[in-house]
């Protein structure tokens, strides 16, 4: 049995993914581009082409976005790796709303309330924006992958489409361009 | 306005089924407005006050929005049997759904259009995160310490690779002292 590199990879799971569970303020989009970091870079776990795909079975699932970590953990480590990276991700951040919202049901707390909101916003924005730096540089497929991720932003911009048909319609759009032989 | 009545609350089962059901049809956002419409709007558990106070909580504390919301409604309706609950039923389900779907695609990652098709899934997606990223800097108040912690923010994690733990706790702190000490604005 390997019952010892098992363990020590699920205790490496959740060295990366608990750290990261606490920074993931606005969403967890906006730690993508370090998830990205640790998996492919440090860990090397899964190569940045299996992280892309990864990325994209994750948007195409229901639920928060930050199960990608899920998928990962299931890759690398099995059942195990996807409950241990699962309860990485969203355990901490749940006894900290749990707390506030314990708190909040005693103390109104304006000035702090207001101060948290408006003070992480940026830094949220900033993160968020590097996170899409760093997709739009690791997607496959060249300028059309990069031209249809900025087609895909302005729609979602512009208009209140549902974020499914869009990814349904970017799988077309590259099945087409494949059958012509231009990816 | 007279203080808004609301129904009892939920037993633990129904706040079970309703956060599964909402888990599972949720596709890439615009979660908060399901959440609204349900807990307030159809059933009347909680005043839109209340909710709002939790949206805005849930957002401005790290973790996904839609799983803090789940707890914090949660907890407010049934306290911690409540955030249980609101917890298990947005993250497990579709957490079974993305292994099956990953196993779906790898036994299919054989054939070339698998990884072509996933190419297109990925650089729409990539729409997803970014335009959620200008919405954001649209938010972000137009004066010079928030748009240069904006800004460095940016650069330390997309371009210096800095760790993202360090980045936030930094610009974080930096930022929220910022808008405290400069009042109630």
């Amino acid at each position: 049995m390997s019952e010892t590199p098992q363990t020590s990879l699920l205790l490496s799971l959740v060295a990366v993914f608990a750290p990261l569970s606490l920074v993931t303020i606005g969403g967890g989009q906006s730690a993508i581009a370090d998830i990205n970091r640790q998996v492919v870079d440090i860990n090397h776990w899964l190569s940045q082409a299996q992280f892309v795909d990864a990325f994209a079975i994750s948007r195409m699932a229901p639920g928060p976005g930050s199960l990608l970590v899920t998928l990962i953990g299931w890759q690398v480590a099995g059942f195990w790796g996807a409950v241990v990276a699962t309860i990485s991700i969203f355990g901490p951040t749940t006894f900290l709303i749990y707390a506030v919202a314990h708190l909040w049901s005693r103390d109104g707390g304006a000035r702090w309330k207001r101060a948290l909101e408006t003070g992480l916003r940026p830094v949220a924005a900033g993160m968020i924006l590097a996170a899409s730096y760093v997709l739009l540089q690791a997607i496959d497929g060249g300028w059309f992958a990069r031209a249809l991720a900025l087609a895909s932003t302005a729609t979602l911009l512009l208009t209140r489409v549902n974020p499914l048909l869009l990814i349904g319609a970017g799988v077309c759009i590259f099945l087409g361009l494949h059958l012509i032989g231009l990816v | 306005m007279a203080k808004p009545q609301t129904a009892p609350a939920p037993s633990s089962l129904q706040l079970f089924l309703i956060f599964t059901r909402i888990g599972l049809t949720s596709f890439g956002g615009g979660l908060s407005g399901w959440l609204l419409r349900e807990f307030v709007q159809n059933r009347n558990w909680m005043t839109q006050e209340e909710f709002l106070n939790g949206l805005s909580i849930s957002q401005a504390l790290p973790g996904v929005n839609v799983k803090n919301m789940a707890v914090w409604i949660g907890y407010r309706l049934l306290g911690w049997r409540g955030a249980i609950v609101g917890f298990v039923g947005i993250i497990v389900p579709p957490a079974i759904v993305i292994v099956l779907l990953g196993t779906v695609f790898s036994s299919l990652s054989r054939y070339p259009l698998t990884h072509v098709a996933l190419m297109g899934a990925a650089a729409a997606a990539v729409g997803l995160s970014l335009s959620m990223g200008i919405t954001a800097a649209r938010a972000v108040p137009r004066t010079a310490i928030p748009l240069l912690i904006m800004a460095g923010t940016f650069i330390a994690v997309a371009i210096l690779h800095w760790p993202l733990f360090w980045v936030v706790l930094a610009a974080g702190s930096l930022s929220v002292a910022n808008t405290y000490f400069r009042g109630n604005r």
